[in-house]
């Protein structure tokens, strides 16, 4: 008795629960030789959007198609793209404009329901039925990671333990302008082995930015590092865009603040963090007439610190730093004139004697904001204007598929960055005697 | 060699002081005082696992590395089941020259399991020393995953893992439900069960699935079967309370059948009968003389056609009394049902398996020791073969398999506590097997079936990778 090929295509994605860094497999199988297809995923956010890619695929003479070998010939990703389904996401048409997808609650898996059609479709998906559908799950956290919530000292935060009894290294992990509490990246951080806080400065209301200086960051520091299951002598800062500068402003100037390593994504040293927030944003509206908007009325702020300034204070001092870095920008960051930031900071380290600590990674055609791997790209979105609490619409830059490459490339270095340097680092050692 | 570093000690150092850490201390000051260890750049070894969250018939890849080279590490699971006990199993290796260990191609020297045996972490696990005897891991919320966990510690251990301090841990969980998996109550005509469909709009092929021992009500496998495209109706027919045996008849089972082949996402006639043990007796049954239930194939796991379920199962059970004098018990007091199961009487008792339709297999294990599943199937495809029927009879039969089959990586019971049926009696059963082998029936057992189902209900299931 034959089966009937043709009319019940089987559709596998394995694993059916990923982490969120790892890849998929998608299958399909059991469809018609040469028959056109559409792959799509589809997503509903916490925010209740939907969002949405899809790709266009012929089977093979076995009628199957196989998504990390065969060619998507159009649709919202095309090429050979194991990934595209979830990189290439965006919000369905009639949506409201400006969105960005980020998940609050990372408790709860992304759930994603990837479906086959007939025929190659653009659009309508929620119209037809499909010929199978399946359902994924991708989770920022591995099983027997704990959610610990810091309030201590004023200080606010979530803390993310790897299972098991420790020592862990610890990893202190900075968002940007956007503020808020973000956790998803320090919950990823602890699924590969890190203890990592994520930390909040920037945003709540009983948070003012007068109060948070140096001192603040300090503090976090050393409640992370003080914490039973961290190793205290195995820490690094991680800090995107705004973050950066802290991070970097920490390394050079704090006598707390120690790091084995640091991390900078998107960031500049322009505008040290030696003051109180309250006071580094007071510094920055000067220079806000350098702040251009396009025509589509998004926000361009890349330039507020071109051209790079040669005055020593209104940068950080990046020669006293004695740690290894790394920086990772994006060729087309459209909101932080990083690339350029990274060529100064290069020249500064050359005089001062400290280049060899120096890595940098740059992205052409990537934007602003490099998230964790197969997060969807966004060229723009809405955004509140710190201080001045005006809605915009920011323009991060990127073009879709180098960025997806940047996400997932980077991020590989970045946690063999941090592997090197606080799992595998001979700095510890002991020569026993005999 | 054993390496160390100051960062090690530290940690030592800030532990909780007890007495097994400060014996540890010394026995580690004495060996560092012997050796010598150079400046070395491996410090934390990593264990990774993938998947972390895998179905509970997927594969999944160990590797260690960042060992230093030919180190003795044992590997080691362990999971606290829904009744709280804990299970435990753990292998020996031996690091390469790259300082790595890796589950699917490197050897166990021992421990509870040997040889290369990827999954051994997981189908060798039993309770740890110390416990309630009889023991048998049964999941009950099967929304919730298996956790567990799965550490290296240093050196070749068999015992005392929970006095000692792992060199890394990571926490995998086994689910029973793909994501999508909807859980249906079904309370229909006096008909109890649990309808599990698989994500989409269906409609799908239907399997009734009958499980048969111990008495409790398990969804898992029809858990598991709608994760792999199928409408799986798990059927409740031996719970106390508002089921009455003598209820439990024919017509019961012709409901439950049509209550499925008539849902809405179940393509209609396109169903399957599955049973374990007591269960496979009931689908021989109906197969065999049911009007009403006319699957398109059946599935029979350590069956027999040696008990009749023509009327209702409470007959059945007076027979299994009557016959209580042929209960042989073992010298550790283990009761071997077998024979009881072969002195019932012969000829008009056996069901007519001549009139099956459709195609049927068989799964067994040839150390059965619950019912005569081996004997029982080549009399069955001797009467099949005297009433012309004999080429829809597939039979799998498994060497040094017990009688308890489940999905693959499931630890294997020799013996467990129980409680008879007709009886209520506690005793202790043997189901029989040695793990090893067992544990093989179960992962193939599990493909064929899987394979058959596909094959006879005319639709894909979605296979996991790893086969």
């Amino acid at each position: 008795m034959l089966t009937e090929v043709g009319t019940c295509p089987l559709l596998s994605v394995q694993p059916s629960r990923a982490q969120v860094d790892e890849k998929v497999q998608i299958v399909v199988m059991n469809l018609l030789p040469n028959q056109k297809v559409t792959l799509h995923s589809l997503h509903q956010s916490e925010d209740k959007d939907f969002w949405e890619a899809f790709g266009h695929y012929i089977s093979d003479e076995y009628g199957t198609v196989t998504v990390a070998k065969d060619e998507s010939l159009g649709g919202t990703y095309e090429g050979t793209e194991q990934m595209g389904l979830l990189w290439s996401m965006r919000p369905i048409p009639g949506s409201r404009p400006g969105l960005r997808l980020r998940k609050m609650n990372i408790l709860t898996p992304i759930v994603i329901h990837i479906s086959v059609y007939g025929g190659h479709l653009s659009q309508g998906f929620s119209q037809q039925t499909p010929l199978a559908t399946s359902v994924t799950e991708r989770w920022y956290v591995a099983p027997g990671v704990q959610r610990v919530n810091i309030r201590e000292n004023g200080v606010r935060g979530t803390l993310f333990l790897p299972p098991g009894p420790g020592l862990y290294p610890g990893v202190l992990d900075l968002w940007g302008g956007g503020g808020g509490l973000v956790e998803y990246r320090s919950g990823l951080l602890a699924s590969h082995g890190f203890a990592s806080m994520a930390l909040e400065y920037l945003g709540p209301e009983d948070l003012r930015t007068a109060d948070v200086d140096v001192s603040y960051f300090e503090k976090a520091y050393q409640i992370l590092q003080n914490h039973p299951k961290v190793q205290r002598d195995r820490m690094a800062m991680l800090g995107l865009s705004f973050g950066s500068a802290v991070t970097l402003s920490m390394a050079a100037y704090s006598k707390v603040i120690k790091p084995q390593c640091c991390v900078c994504i998107s960031g500049s040293h322009v505008f040290p963090v030696d003051k109180s927030l309250f006071e580094v944003f007071e510094g920055m509206k000067k220079y806000i007439g350098r702040v251009q908007v396009n025509e589509e009325n998004q926000v361009i702020h890349r330039n507020i610190i071109l051209p790079i300034p040669s005055d020593p204070a209104l940068k950080v001092d990046v020669g006293r730093i004695k740690c290894p870095l790394l920086l990772v920008n994006a060729g087309d960051d459209q909101n932080w004139a990083s690339v350029e930031s990274a060529e100064d900071m290069e020249m500064m380290m050359e005089k001062a004697g400290n280049r060899d600590l120096l890595t940098v990674l740059t992205y052409p055609g990537a934007g602003h904001l490099i998230e964790p791997p197969y997060s969807p790209h966004f060229r723009a979105s809405n955004f509140i204007l710190q201080g001045v609490k005006e809605k915009i619409v920011m323009l991060w830059g990127g073009q879709t598929k180098p960025h997806a490459y940047a996400q997932e490339d980077s991020w590989e270095k970045i946690l063999a960055f941090l592997r090197k340097h606080l799992y595998f680092s001979s700095n510890f050692a002991v020569k026993a005697k005999l | 060699m054993y390496y160390f570093t100051a960062a090690f000690f530290n940690s030592k150092l800030r532990c909780v002081a007890n007495l097994t850490i400060l014996k540890q201390i010394n026995r580690v000051d004495n060996l560092i005082s012997l050796r010598s260890v150079s400046t070395q750049k491996r410090t934390c070894p990593l264990l990774s696992v993938q998947p972390v969250r895998g179905l509970l018939d997927e594969k999944f890849q160990i590797a260690v590395t960042n060992l230093p080279p030919n180190q003795k590490v044992t590997l080691h699971s362990l999971h606290q089941s829904d009744d709280k006990d804990f299970w435990e199993a753990f292998g020996h290796y031996v690091s390469d020259e790259h300082g790595s260990v890796t589950g699917f191609k490197d050897e166990s020297l021992g421990g509870t399991y040997d040889g290369t045996e990827p999954m051994g972490l997981l189908w060798s696990m039993r309770p740890i020393p110390g416990s309630r005897h009889g023991l048998r891991i049964r999941k009950r919320d099967i929304f919730r995953p298996m956790e567990v966990r799965i550490s290296v510690y240093s050196g070749h251990l068999s015992q005392g893992f929970s006095q000692q301090t792992p060199l890394t841990t990571r926490v995998i969980e086994r689910w029973y439900v793909a994501p999508g998996v909807q859980r249906v109550n079904i309370r229909e005509k006096g008909v109890r069960g649990t309808l599990f469909l698989p994500p989409g709009s269906g409609p799908y092929p239907g399997v009734l699935d009958l499980w048969g021992v111990g008495g409790d009500f398990v969804e898992y496998r029809s858990a598991l079967l709608a994760s792999h495209g199928f409408a799986s109706m798990a059927l409740e027919y031996l719970t106390p309370e508002d089921l009455s045996l003598e209820d439990t008849d024919a017509s019961y089972f012709e409901k439950a059948y049509q209550i499925l082949n008539n849902h809405p996402m179940v393509k209609k006639d396109h169903l399957a009968v599955l049973g374990l043990s007591l269960g496979s007796a009931i689908t021989l049954s109906m197969a065999s003389y049911s009007k009403v239930i006319k699957p398109q194939c059946c599935v029979c796991i350590s069956g027999s056609h040696l008990m009749p379920v023509e009327k209702s199962l409470s007959e059945l059970f007076e027979l299994m009394k009557s016959h209580a004098d042929k209960l042989c018990v073992n010298e550790d007091n283990q009761v071997i049902l077998r024979n009881l199961i072969l002195s019932l009487p012969c000829q008009s008792a056996k069901v007519d398996v001549g009139r099956i339709k459709c195609p049927l297999l068989l799964v067994n294990g040839d150390d059965d020791q619950t019912l005569p599943a081996v004997e029982s199937a080549e009399d069955m495809a001797m009467m099949m073969e005297k009433a012309g029927n004999r080429h829809l009879l597939e039979i799998l039969m498994y060497p040094d398999a017990g009688h308890l089959i489940e999905p693959p990586y499931s630890p294997h019971f020799r013996a467990t506590n129980y409680k008879l049926e007709w009886t209520k009696e506690k005793i202790v059963m043997l189901w029989g097997g040695q793990t090893k082998p067992h544990a093989y029936a179960q992962e193939d057992a599990w493909k064929k079936i899987l394979a058959f189902l596909w094959q006879h209900l005319s639709a894909p299931v979605s296979t996991v990778t790893s086969f």
